[in-house]
């Protein structure tokens, strides 16, 4: 491996990854803290370093269409964006998806208004959580370099989009050594993008007409999938889409010398008493709430959720499985309102008729950008291992570091 | 101009058993805009009537193939296709978006403006039948002054109809054109000549409509003629910024002389609750428009 080791913040991580992947394709429309990655995409473009077309559209709706009519015609192509931004792309996430196509997205995971803020959490992507796209959660800038690479090979294997998902500011506008991967070795892991090419005037086809909710002759007298069989293969694209994800994660670690872990990561959670488990840097925060823990006789773990979508339940299932933890504490950055954090349902469903059903408590923090100390998290997992030691297994959701009332 | 109407290429795009409705003035236009268009064509289009007459899965009328995109993104789909053909360096192709007047003056007019904007290398085609036929009958700003629609289905349309060639030109394209189904041979050679630039061309097509109109499916050339004669759809093209009439409405300007709109107005149900206020109103804002017109055009 060649040592090419470089300070870079998280977004200049993501556009070094969308150069060496060859994209042909970029679209998109500046919302912080999305803003400087697009910009640097654009140098790559008008200095020569990358050759695609940059297409300047007027909002991102316009920018995930662009990329799914570029994609549909054989291009490997490339977004990226925030909050709002994201929600206003909605309805294209969703027609991206259903069109099969291998869109690769960063979401610089900002909270939503209103009110306005700029700051991170994670409500952003979780609401597109149902949109048939894979999501993966990075921890670091090392990752998101690495993942935005892999996200391509990925996409292009399933016939499915990838959003790599990284923290607002926490990890976009924050330096920290990244090892740049060789050119000719990324080029040797991600091969030219293969199109099927579908608009071609020798072969007229009309593609996502309107299609009725039952299978259909077509001229020649074969029948064709109704709506519900494409929805089928959908989610069968992304159940199918875990062992690609598997394999990609290991044959990156074979050649670049790092494996992220592929669905989950772990950190001193062998001999854990409790569980800290969440996405995104919040995860690589408890990783230093747990050293403080050990210090103090408290053998804490972390559980870092990598992929969230498809959902690694068996493997969430077998990692808490494992540990005779008596708590299982979630952190995470969204909610859904009026029932608790979106992660934590999931982790719950997963463990749904285990063995081992440790008492759950769903920390709902840092939401809009609100600062998490890793002694803030310590105090919650202290807090929380008293009231189980006191014998209460009921689940709870607790706000932390808020005034409430 | 003035092309033999036998030139007009015998291929059909268009083949027999299209959803369309009965008298259908965009099925008419469309026929003719594929045939000057040509094979080597990708269309995308919105969700509108283009959608059921394109077909319904797995079964297509159309023989070039279509990306079918969302309401609000029709050119930036084109915008698409265009950054992509490029990018795989695939060239001889015309990107076409075609949409209705919904697609177009209301829910698609930023992603339009931004790709005009962009200068964008496509030709983006509106079929204006005023209003949101395709879901039955509903307003849209392409609606007529007058008209009953199921949303404005008291007080008709109080409103003025938007300009949108005007919006177009603003956009200082370098070809935009209007065309009506009931004059062919015009349509045909606009979209013709469309092809030969480079950057976005808009043409809108005057559409009309049994159903939302409210007259009789055997009635569509008529009515389409009957708009020309009045001046309510004016036959020009605008080529860099200079206008000039075409086809009928060349010949009615050399004259000066035009129908009244009552027999236009008389001959639709959708205007049976016109005031006549309204009527005296649209004949005043029609002539206006046609003066206008008159004064630019260069020949």
């Amino acid at each position: 491996m060649t040592d090419n080791c470089q300070i870079l913040t998280g977004n200049q991580a993501a556009a070094i990854g969308v150069k060496l992947s060859g994209v042909q394709v970029v679209s998109a429309y500046p919302i912080t803290p999305q803003t400087s990655l697009t910009e640097t995409l654009s140098q790559y473009i008008e200095g020569g370093e990358l050759e695609a077309e940059y297409v300047r559209v007027e909002s991102e709706h316009s920018a995930m269409t662009v990329c799914i009519a570029a994609s549909t015609v054989g291009a490997r192509v490339f977004t990226s964006t925030s909050s709002h931004g994201l929600l206003y792309m909605h309805e294209q996430l969703h027609w991206a998806a259903g069109s099969r196509l291998p869109v690769v997205m960063c979401c610089v995971n900002r909270g939503v208004g209103a009110p306005w803020s700029i700051f991170n959490d994670q409500q952003d992507s979780i609401a597109q959580r149902d949109t048939g796209w894979i999501q993966i959660y990075c921890r670091d800038n090392q990752e998101i370099i690495d993942t935005v690479i892999q996200a391509y090979r990925i996409a292009e294997a399933v016939y499915a989009p990838v959003m790599v998902c990284y923290d607002g500011f926490v990890l976009s506008h924050t330096t920290m050594p990244v090892e740049v991967p060789d050119e000719e070795a990324v080029r040797a892991f991600l091969p030219p993008y293969k199109p099927h090419t579908i608009l071609d005037p020798h072969d007229p086809r009309n593609i996502n007409p309107v299609i009725f909710p039952w299978r259909r002759m077509d001229a020649e007298g074969c029948l064709r999938d109704g709506y519900m069989e494409l929805r089928y293969k959908l989610q069968k694209a992304l159940e199918e889409a875990k062992p690609v994800i598997a394999d990609v994660s290991r044959a990156y670690g074979r050649i670049f010398g790092r494996d992220h872990g592929g669905f989950l990561w772990q950190y001193r959670l062998d001999d854990a008493d409790v569980i800290l488990a969440g996405m995104g840097s919040i995860a690589t925060e408890a990783t230093m709430a747990t050293d403080m823990l050990r210090k103090e006789g408290i053998k804490a773990g972390v559980l870092g959720i990598r992929l969230y979508r498809p959902f690694p339940r068996e493997e969430i299932r077998e990692a808490i499985g494992n540990i005779k933890a008596k708590a299982l504490l979630i952190f995470e950055k969204d909610i859904s309102y009026g029932y608790e954090g979106a992660l934590c349902s999931d982790v719950k469903a997963a463990l749904y008729g285990s063995a081992v059903q440790p008492p759950i408590h769903d920390f709902i923090c840092g939401l809009g950008g609100r600062d998490v100390k890793a002694s803030e998290i310590a105090d919650g997992v202290k807090a929380s291992l008293n009231t189980v030691d006191e014998g209460d297994s009921r689940p709870q959701t607790i706000w932390l570091n808020c005034r409430k009332g | 101009m003035g092309e033999n109407i036998f030139k007009i290429d015998e291929r059909e795009y268009i083949l027999p058993g299209s959803r369309a409705c009965q008298g259908c003035g965009l099925s008419l236009a469309y026929r003719h805009a594929l045939k000057a268009l040509g094979q080597n064509t990708i269309l995308t289009i919105p969700a509108s009537c283009l959608t059921v007459l394109h077909g319904l899965y797995p079964i297509t009328s159309v023989e070039i193939p279509c990306l079918n995109c969302t309401f609000a993104s029709t050119a930036a789909s084109a915008s698409g296709l265009v950054a992509g053909l490029k990018a795989i360096k695939r060239t001889g192709l015309t990107v076409v978006a075609v949409a209705g007047d919904g697609g177009t003056y209301d829910i698609g007019i930023q992603a339009l403006s931004g790709a005009a904007e962009r200068g964008t290398d496509f030709i983006f085609v509106c079929y204006d039948n005023e209003g949101y036929m395709n879901t039955g009958t509903q307003r849209s700003s392409a609606t007529p002054p007058g008209a009953l629609t199921t949303t404005t289905p008291v007080l008709t349309k109080l409103e003025p109809k938007k300009d949108m060639l005007k919006i177009m030109e603003a956009h200082s394209l370098p070809y935009i054109a209007s065309v009506n189904p009931s004059y062919p041979r015009d349509l045909y050679e606009k979209f013709t000549k469309a092809k030969l630039f480079k950057g976005t061309r808009y043409i809108q097509i005057y559409a009309p409509c049994p159903p939302g109109w409210a007259y009789l499916p055997k009635d569509t050339v008529k009515i389409g003629r009957m708009a020309v004669e009045t001046g309510i759809c004016v036959l020009f093209e605008i080529e860099n910024g200079r206008f000039r009439f075409t086809g009928r409405s060349k010949v009615l300007a050399k004259k000066g002389k035009r129908l009244s709109v009552a027999d236009y107005l008389d001959a639709q149900g959708r205007f049976r609750q016109m005031s006549r206020d309204q009527a005296v109103q649209l004949q005043q804002s029609v002539d206006e428009k046609w003066e206008e017109y008159v004064r630019r055009a260069v020949e």
